[in-house]
């Protein structure tokens, strides 16, 4: 029954990708509502009442928010098929903690490299590199950093990858030079039917960018 | 205590993230050996158990670390299944304790940090900022207690109570000899002060918390340095 699971979505943000891939993932059809942020819908406002942000995943009425809260919910309830999340818990530790690694550096720093010039914008890119870094010497010689299959970090992980074509222009760096096996899992992770339809491209993402630096006046 | 089970937990005293993953790890009733950390002067074990964050707390259960103190918090509940369990099994509920809890993590705590860490008018902001997300809060805890009253008897400590509280108390002397006024104030948030007030009784929290005076002692600390190092 497609009502029973909504998703309320703005095409752009690695957030929504995040749930899009898991929903994917679970072979779960569901409802896909994009959202104007500058127009935001009254079910958006009703489910999200505290941040008013997307995604926000709406299962029988019921809104979960934030989106790896979100995953986690979807791997719980749909536990029978392609598990994301480990069943030990000292791998699920693990992959919670590269999670929220991910969280904590990721947005925020690639964030800073297209907002930003000069001095703070070579340090945000040194930084994204070393992060970058970190994440590669934990994926390792593993196909996915789920092992042989997607997992929680491949899906928090994956969809800043259609962002960094936008990064590369902004900071004018390429990414693939400095962590070529970072890049390849991510075209290995595409050639998978439930990222590649969930993850827009990167050209897109790139055009998104120019239009909000227009719009809040960042050189 | 055998080699099979071996818990040592790294963390600093006044730390609230050390603070939770240690009352955790007392209400489950786990044996564990505690490291205190010197900050300034990190223990080779520290860098060589967290070196993506090199900080406290970290638990090492039979040699394996752990860090994060969430992600700690998770791992003890579903490592000793025994009571109390700190998520409920129902998906949505679970979904809704890891929501508050990312809340009061993310955004009380750096509210809290930056009121602590600054002064004029950006501290006066941060305040302003700190009770808009306290009454959020306020509003937010009523479907947990429905009836309004959290109330002492067979609480069962979860996730976001740990958070919380290691965080927040209701001990309003202190708030007021180092803020000059009341953080957790009954008048404007009496749930989260009436909360705060069962779980800081509960007798594990109560002998964990250090005396008031040390406690003033260390927030004049932490806020000297800070604004010391803002002026630099």
């Amino acid at each position: 029954m497609s009502e029973e699971v909504v998703l309320l979505d703005f095409w752009p943000s690695p957030f929504g990708m995040r749930v899009r891939i898991a929903l994917a993932e679970k072979g779960i059809q569901y409802e896909y509502q994009e959202e104007d942020l500058r127009n935001k819908s009254d079910l958006l406002l009703k489910m999200n009442p505290i941040h008013k942000k997307i995604p926000v995943l709406i299962h029988r009425g019921k809104p979960v928010c934030e989106s790896l809260i979100q995953v986690q919910y979807i791997d719980e309830v749909w536990h029978d098929k392609s598990p994301l999340i480990p069943s030990d818990p000292y791998q699920r530790a693990n992959a919670r903690f590269w999670a929220d690694f991910v969280d904590k550096k990721i947005y925020e720093i690639g964030t800073k490299i297209w907002t930003t010039k000069g001095e703070e914008q070579a340090a945000a890119k040194k930084e994204f590199i070393e992060s970058l870094k970190l994440l590669e010497g934990e994926l390792g010689d593993k196909p996915y950093f789920g092992g042989d299959n997607l997992g929680y970090v491949d899906v928090a992980l994956l969809p800043f990858y259609s962002w960094f074509y936008a990064y590369e222009k902004c900071g004018n760096f390429t990414i693939e030079e400095e962590c070529p096996k970072l890049i390849a899992w991510a075209k290995r992770c595409l050639q998978k039917e439930s990222v590649a339809k969930s993850l827009p491209d990167q050209e897109k993402v790139y055009g998104f960018v120019l239009q909000l630096k227009k719009a809040f006046g960042i050189e | 205590m055998g080699e099979e089970n071996k818990v040592v937990l790294h963390g600093m005293w006044i730390s609230p993230y050390s603070k939770r993953v240690e009352l955790a790890l007392k209400f489950k009733g786990i044996p564990f050996e505690y490291v205190e950390e010197d900050l300034q002067n990190k223990s080779p074990q520290l860098l060589q158990y967290n070196p993506v964050h090199k900080k406290v707390p970290v638990l090492v259960h039979n040699g394996k670390p752990i860090a994060e103190s969430i992600v700690i918090l998770e791992y003890i509940d579903e490592t000793w299944k025994n009571q109390p369990r700190f998520l409920p099994q129902d998906p949505y509920k679970r979904a809704k304790v890891r929501f508050w809890t990312s809340f009061v993590q993310q955004q009380l705590c750096e509210s809290l940090l930056t009121v602590i860490k600054t002064d004029g008018e950006v501290q006066q902001k941060a305040f302003g900022n700190l009770f808009e997300k306290l009454e959020v809060l306020e509003e937010g805890i009523k479907e947990i207690f429905p009836d309004g009253n959290p109330c002492i008897g067979n609480y069962n400590i979860g996730l976001l109570d740990l958070v919380m509280l290691s965080m927040f108390s209701p001990n309003n002397k202190i708030q007021e000899e180092v803020f000059g006024m009341k953080i957790i104030d009954p008048e404007k948030t009496p749930l989260i002060f009436s909360w705060l007030t069962v779980l800081h009784q509960l007798p594990l929290v109560k002998e964990s918390t250090p005396p008031d005076d040390k406690v003033v002692a260390i927030f004049k600390f932490v806020r000297e340095n800070a604004l010391k190092s803002s002026l630099a």
